[in-house]
C-alpha cells in the first residue's frame, strides 16, 4: 500500500487496475477523460488494453464483447455518453455480462455546463436502461471513496454478473485527496465463477446453486451463447410468459437481494438525532458541515451519507433512522433520490432539500433551508 | 434412422428448423459460409473453438442462433464493436460478423466505417435483401430507387448505398459481392475471405420473397429468385468502378479488392509492445 495525492478520477483508474481491469474502451467526454488518458498510459504496462472507439455506443459494446473473453472490462463517461450507452447496458443486464461503467456526472440537461457538477442523473444511472430492472450504483464523495468503491463495483459486477455503476461527478473527479492505493493481495478481489462441467452439459444461464451462472467465455470450446432475446437456461430464445417470469425475477432478485451485503453508509451525530440530513456524493460533505452548523445553534441534527444508492437496503435505512423525526434529503438536483427515500420511509416526514449548484451546495444554504422546516 | 446433413456437426440441430420464411436466401448464406468454414477447418487453417459468430438484430443477424460455435446475438447495429472487443483481447479468434443491410449499413454505419478504416481483423458478412424484412418491409439504405416499401409507398426517392465502394474506399483488405443465386461462387468468396488478415467484407445479395418480393409483384420465391438472377452480372476480377449496384443496369458480383496489408490487430499489438519498451510521449 502507498499513499498518493490524486484526484478522484485518477483514484478510479488506479483502483480499476488493482481490481484486475484488462480492457478499457472509451470515447472522450468531460469530466471523465482523464480516467481514459491515465489508463492509456498505465494499463498496457500491466498487460491490459485501452482503445478509443468511434463513439460511446461502440465503446460499451466493445467492453461487453471483451468481458465475454473473461477480461474485466470498464468504460467511463458522462451524461450525454451514458445516454448513448443505455441500450447496450440493457444488453449487459440480460446477458449477465460483468462490466463497470464509471458515470462522472456533470451539469445537464443536454450539453449543460460540461465542466461543472450536479447530481441530476442519479435515477438515470439505475433506471435509465429499458427493461425495468435494477443495477448496483455506488456513489463516492471523496477520492478515497472513489478508489474503494471502484474496487467494490468490480467485485459486485463479477459476483452478480451484472453491470455496475460507479456514480461520480465533476467535483469528486477533479478534487485532490490523499488516497491509500493498494496492490493485488492487499484488498479483496472477486473473479466471476467459471463452469466446472464440460461443454456438453454446460447451460450458460443456469445459476445452479449460486447467485449467478458460472461464465464460460469465448475461445474456450464451450460454444457460448450471448443472447439478447428472452432466453431459457440454455440460452435459447423462449418467447413464453413462464420463461420471461423466471428470467426477470432471477435478474431482479440477484441484485435486490444483495442489498444488505452492499449497504454502505457513514453517519455523524446519530446518537441524539432528532432530524437527519441524508445525502450522497460530494453534497454529503457539505451536508455534514450543515449538520454541524445546526448543532452549534442548538439543533439536534445528524448526517447520514449513503454510498450504496442502488440496490437500497430498505430495512437497513429504516432501522438507521428509527429514532429520527424529520428526514431531509439533500442533493444537487430538483429532488430525485428523495423519491426513493420517501417510498422507503413512509412513516416519517421526508423533506426534499434540492439545491442546484454548479459546484457543491454551500453548508450555510443547506442549513438555512432546513431551518425553514423546523 | 434419420439421415444427417453433412453440416449437422456445425449446427445446433435441436434449434432447427430455422425461423426464416420459405424461399428466404439466408439458408444459402449460412450453408455456404459453414461449408467454407468446414474446408478451412479440414485444412488446419482454422480451429473450431476459435471461430465465433456475432450478429446484431434482424433476420440475417439470427444466423448466430444456429451454428454450433461461440455466438453472440446482440443489439441492433452493434455487432462490429462487440466482435472487435473480443478480437482485441483474444487475437486468435476468427470473428465472423453476420448482419443485414439495415444492421450493417444503416444503424451500424458508424461502426462499419471505422472498422474499415482500421482494417479491423473481422469477416463482415452483409446479407442484403434490399429491405427491412423482420419489421415488415420498410425502406433500407440499399433499397433500389423507385421501388416500393411500406414507408415509401409512392416509390423510394433516395439513392442507394453501394457498400462495395465504401469498403474499398476505406481500405479493407478484401471486398467482394456475391449472390444467393450463385452459391458456388459465394462459398468460394467466403473461403477466401476466411483466410484474410484485416477486414474482409462480403456483401451477399439475397432474396426476401415474403417482404421484398411482395411489394414489387414477385410473391413466389422462385419468381423473385429468377428475377434477381436475371439482374446479376458475374465478373471475374471486376474493378471497384465496375461495382454497379443498380436495379435497372444490374448488380455486379465478384471479387473487387484483394490486398494483404497489415490488419488492425498486428498494428495494435505493435503499438502495445511500445508500452512495454519505452515511456509515452
Amino acid at each position: 500500500m502507498r499513499y498518493e495525492y490524486v484526484t478522484g478520477n485518477i483514484a478510479v483508474a488506479e483502483a480499476s487496475m488493482t481490481a484486475g481491469l484488462k480492457f478499457y474502451a472509451g470515447y472522450p467526454i468531460t469530466p471523465s477523460s482523464d480516467i481514459f488518458e491515465y489508463l492509456a498510459r498505465e494499463l498496457p504496462k500491466r498487460g491490459g488494453h485501452v482503445v478509443q472507439f468511434e463513439d460511446e455506443i461502440a465503446s460499451i459494446n466493445a467492453a461487453i464483447g471483451a468481458s465475454w473473453t473473461c477480461a474485466k472490462s470498464m468504460t467511463a463517461t458522462s451524461g450525454p455518453g451514458f445516454s448513448l450507452m443505455l441500450e447496450a447496458l440493457s444488453l449487459a443486464v440480460i446477458t449477465e455480462t460483468p462490466l463497470v461503467v464509471v458515470y462522472v456526472m456533470r451539469t445537464g440537461p443536454s450539453t449543460g455546463v460540461p465542466t461543472r457538477s450536479g447530481q441530476y442523473d442519479v435515477l438515470q444511472a439505475t433506471y435509465g436502461f429499458h427493461g425495468g430492472l435494477v443495477i448496483p450504483v455506488l456513489a463516492p464523495s471523496t477520492p478515497q471513496e472513489a478508489y474503494d468503491l471502484t474496487i467494490r463495483a468490480f467485485n459486485v459486477s463479477e459476483e452478480l454478473r451484472t453491470p455496475a455503476i460507479l456514480l461520480s461527478d465533476a467535483v469528486v473527479a477533479h478534487t485532490y485527496g490523499k488516497v491509500a492505493i493498494r496492490e493485488r493481495g492487499e484488498v479483496e478481489v472477486v473473479d466471476r465463477a467459471k463452469p466446472s462441467v464440460p461443454p456438453e452439459s454446460y447451460r450458460p444461464y443456469d445459476p445452479l446453486d449460486g447467485i449467478a451462472p458460472p461464465m464460460a467465455c469465448f475461445g474456450e470450446g464451450y460454444n457460448v451463447l450471448v443472447e439478447s432475446l428472452t432466453h431459457d437456461e440454455k440460452g435459447y430464445y423462449a418467447p413464453r410468459t413462464d420463461a420471461q417470469r423466471r428470467l426477470m425475477w432471477r435478474l431482479y432478485r440477484k441484485v435486490v437481494e444483495s442489498a444488505e451485503r452492499l449497504f454502505d453508509y457513514s453517519a455523524a451525530y446519530l446518537d441524539d438525532c432528532e432530524f437527519a440530513l441524508v445525502s450522497y456524493g460530494p453534497t454529503a460533505l457539505s451536508a455534514r458541515v450543515a449538520a454541524k452548523l445546526l448543532r452549534e445553534e442548538g439543533y439536534r441534527a445528524c448526517l447520514v451519507k449513503l454510498r450504496t444508492l442502488f440496490p437500497l437496503y430498505e430495512k437497513g435505512v429504516r432501522e438507521l433512522l428509527r429514532g429520527v423525526g424529520k428526514v431531509f434529503v439533500v442533493e444537487n438536483n430538483v429532488g430525485l433520490y428523495f423519491r426513493e427515500l420517501r417510498g422507503v420511509l413512509r412513516d416519517k416526514e421526508v423533506i426534499s432539500v434540492p439545491l442546484i449548484d454548479l459546484d457543491v451546495p454551500p453548508p450555510q444554504e443547506i442549513a438555512g433551508v432546513v431551518k425553514e422546516w423546523l | 434412422m434419420a439421415v444427417g446433413h453433412p453440416l449437422d456437426p456445425y449446427l445446433r440441430t435441436d434449434r432447427l428448423p430455422t425461423m426464416w420464411c420459405p424461399g428466404c436466401g439466408l439458408g444459402v448464406v449460412l450453408g455456404t459460409l459453414l461449408r467454407a468454414i468446414d474446408r478451412r477447418i479440414r485444412e488446419g487453417r482454422l480451429r473450431r473453438e476459435n471461430v465465433a459468430f456475432v450478429g446484431g438484430i434482424g433476420c440475417s443477424a439470427r444466423m448466430t442462433l444456429y451454428p454450433l460455435f461461440d455466438s453472440a446475438h446482440v443489439i441492433h447495429g452493434r455487432a462490429i464493436p462487440f466482435a472487435l472487443g473480443v478480437k482485441i483481447v483474444k487475437p486468435k479468434m476468427k470473428m465472423i460478423v453476420v448482419g443485414g443491410d439495415g444492421d450493417i449499413a444503416a444503424i451500424g454505419g458508424n461502426h462499419i466505417l471505422h472498422a474499415l478504416r482500421r482494417n479491423a481483423d473481422l469477416l463482415v458478412v452483409m446479407a442484403n435483401n434490399m429491405i427491412y424484412g423482420m419489421t415488415g418491409g420498410q425502406l433500407a439504405p440499399t433499397t433500389p430507387r423507385g421501388l416500393y416499401t411500406t414507408t415509401t409507398p409512392y416509390g423510394n426517392p433516395e439513392r442507394e448505398i453501394n457498400m462495395v465502394r465504401l469498403a474499398a474506399a476505406l481500405g479493407a483488405n478484401y471486398v467482394a459481392r456475391g449472390s444467393t443465386t450463385h452459391p458456388q461462387l459465394l462459398e468460394q468468396l467466403f473461403y477466401k475471405a476466411l483466410a484474410k488478415r484485416g477486414l474482409a467484407f462480403v456483401e451477399v445479395l439475397s432474396t426476401c420473397p415474403e417482404i421484398f418480393g411482395r411489394h414489387i409483384d414477385f410473391r413466389s420465391p422462385v419468381d423473385l429468385y429468377l428475377e434477381l438472377r436475371k439482374r446479376i452480372v458475374v465478373k471475374a476480377k471486376p474493378s471497384v468502378e465496375e461495382s454497379d449496384y443498380n436495379w435497372e443496369k444490374g448488380f455486379v458480383i465478384g471479387e473487387f479488392v484483394d490486398k494483404d496489408e497489415p490488419g488492425y490487430i498486428e498494428v495494435y499489438l505493435d503499438y502495445l509492445s511500445k508500452a512495454l519498451e519505452k515511456q509515452p510521449s
